[in-house]
């Protein structure tokens, strides 16, 4: 079936006239009309705008251009800014915000021939990681335990982009990741995906969280498309001034790179209490994997790990109160009237936000305000520094960590909802990384015993994610994960 | 440190985000459980330890001082929700 073709194949397949780009489309469309009443992986679906676009593709295609995304069908995570398409980073406060602009990833998407079958469902201005967090309803995760009905969530940020691809109503798609919005789905989904190095991907245009950890990156099956996605999406921009000034990459190229003498850190802090020893095992399996490919393996100790998440919990909610700030129901977004400004300030956020989003605004002001500053944000930030450290110290004796990428598999919706920090804890494995700015990948590498995805990550020096594709794609080969979950485009159980 | 009621509300004013008088005890157990277990960093020795500012894989760089963009008004003002002629409106703000 079309739709279970990779973005390799896919790409070959168009170049060698196998097949349209308006027929790999409509296969897309078809089975998007067919499962995502039941997924809701989309928030809204762009069919006109993707037909169009595919036969411009095949346009380009008959023309003897090879585009390097010509003609791909991809889903955009609903916190990228889609010129004249709705983005409402899955928040009733932009519930009807037409961007008159676009991100520059997708615009660079685009540049490149890709073809976006719509916008993603995802955690309210990608805050959570269940993805229940969203104001348009919560998507299901395409894979069930054996034996079991039971809806099970996607995990989050990216929770409608990580099942959109598992269940291939996509071939690939954008998310982002702030503390581990694109891994933590993407294990508990069976996909792979990459938080580039911060500063690899443009931010301008992507609905701001917390600006000093955001960052965008590809999510597919494999992890060849992810390295294909990335080339289209990194690169400078100069409206985006941490964007970094650095030549892109041939990512693809370094996937089945030799990993001879490849030095692997395995941190020992890396253990979460009540951790599934199916999830040390596939850690240690991962380790033999890597051994057999020739890289050397190291234990690594990145002391500050345990502190990592309650800093995030610092840092993350500091600037989002402050990115937050101009929801303020006048310039755009949710406006509820009242007869003071600051009357119609209150009452459109109190209207427009969720509760996740203003628990983390107020918790962001708190730690802000006069007097509680030093005590929790510098200090955070100077723990922060300590964290960098780790792994700046750790890569002085290895090229990349190996990890889980996450305390457990997918769990049920409903789950882990009484009480914000056990949420919290899913990204315990992921957020380090994010606080230091490096890159990271999710790979699947095993499943369960309830027979759910497992990940593993790989984490790497800034700017060095050739390093985590050619890693990826050997756990990737000797995994040689080929489940699919119980519901996919042309097969549902 | 615990918040009381009298700080939440405080801080939702300074946040800027109405809350009802009915979800203020809910709201202070959630803040005063995630604030309680933020605490755990002041166990950490952060002696000399320089703050760290963004991720600092690059340092921010100089722009010359031009106009790049501007003069599209009805792009600006397309998502305002209430607006007059070239301007947003507001409730009346000056006696």
């Amino acid at each position: 079936m079309l739709t279970d073709l990779s973005i390799a194949d896919g790409l070959r397949g168009l170049r060698g006239k196998e097949f349209s780009a308006v027929e790999l489309t409509t296969a897309h469309l078809d089975a998007i009309a067919a499962l995502n009443p039941r997924l809701n992986a989309y928030l809204t679906v762009t069919a006109e705008a993707a037909l169009r676009g595919a036969g411009a593709a095949d346009a380009a295609l008959a023309r003897g251009e090879q585009a390097p995304l010509g003609g791909i069908p991809l889903g955009i995570k609903d916190l990228f800014c889609t010129e004249g398409v709705r983005t409402t980073a899955a928040s009733r406060m932009l519930e009807n915000f037409v961007p008159p602009y676009e991100s520059t990833v997708t615009r660079q998407l685009l540049r490149d021939g890709a073809v976006f079958l719509g916008k993603t469902n995802l955690d309210e201005f990608a805050m959570g990681s269940s993805n229940t967090n969203s104001a348009f309803g919560p998507v299901e995760n395409p894979w069930h335990r054996t034996g079991d009905d039971a809806v099970l969530v996607p995990g989050g940020s990216s929770g409608g982009s990580a099942a959109a691809v598992a269940a291939r109503i996509a071939m690939g798609a954008t998310g982002t990741d702030t503390g581990g919005s694109i891994r933590q789905p993407a294990s508990f989904c069976g996909i792979a995906g990459i938080k580039p190095t911060y500063g690899r991907c443009s931010r301008w245009g992507v609905v701001a969280f917390a600006s000093s950890l955001d960052q965008p990156g590809p999510m597919a099956r494999t992890v060849e498309d992810c390295a294909i996605m990335l080339r289209s999406m990194a690169g400078y921009d100069a409206r985006d001034s941490t964007s970094v000034d650095r030549p892109v990459p041939d990512y693809a190229a370094a996937c089945g790179r030799s990993l001879k003498g490849v030095r692997v850190g395995i941190p020992r802090e890396y253990r979460a209490d009540g951790m599934p020893s199916e999830i040390e095992a596939l850690w240690q399996q991962g380790i033999s994997w890597l051994r057999d490919a020739g890289c050397e393996i190291v234990d690594v100790s990145l002391p500050h790990t345990q502190y990592g998440l309650a800093t995030y919990y610092i840092v993350a909610p500091a600037e989002c109160s402050s990115n937050l700030a101009r929801y303020d129901g006048i310039r755009y977004g949710r406006r509820v009237e009242a007869p003071t400004l600051d009357g119609l300030y209150e009452a459109s956020r109190e209207a427009g936000f969720g509760a996740e989003v203003k628990r983390r605004i107020l918790i962001g002001t708190y730690v802000l305000s006069s007097g509680y500053y030093d005590a929790y944000y510098l200090r955070a930030q100077k723990v922060r520094s300590l964290i960098l450290r780790d792994f700046t110290e750790a890569y002085r004796t290895v090229d990349a960590l190996l990890t889980p990428t996450a305390p457990s598999a997918a769990f049920a919706l409903g789950e882990n909802m009484d009480d914000p920090i056990k949420m919290y804890l899913n990204d315990i494995f992921t957020v380090p990384a994010s606080m230091a700015g490096m890159p990271g990948l999710s790979v699947p590498a095993g499943l369960d015993h309830q027979g759910l995805p497992l990940g593993l990550q790989l984490l790497g020096r800034p700017f060095d994610e050739e390093t985590l594709f050619a890693l990826g794609s050997a756990i990737e080969q000797a995994a040689d994960f080929r489940r699919l979950p119980s519901v996919t485009a042309g097969r549902v159980r | 440190m615990s918040l009381d009621a009298a700080t939440v509300k405080h801080i939702a004013r300074l946040a800027r985000i109405g809350i009802q008088d009915t979800e203020v005890a809910r709201l202070q157990g959630e803040l005063n459980g995630i604030i309680g277990w933020i605490e755990q960093l002041a166990a950490v020795d952060v002696e000399g330890v320089p703050p760290m500012v963004g991720t600092e894989q690059a340092a921010l760089r100089m722009r010359d001082d031009v106009v790049t963009d501007g003069a599209r008004p009805e792009a600006v003002l397309s998502n305002a929700p209430g607006r007059n002629g070239l301007f947003y409106t507001v409730p009346k703000v000056v006696e």
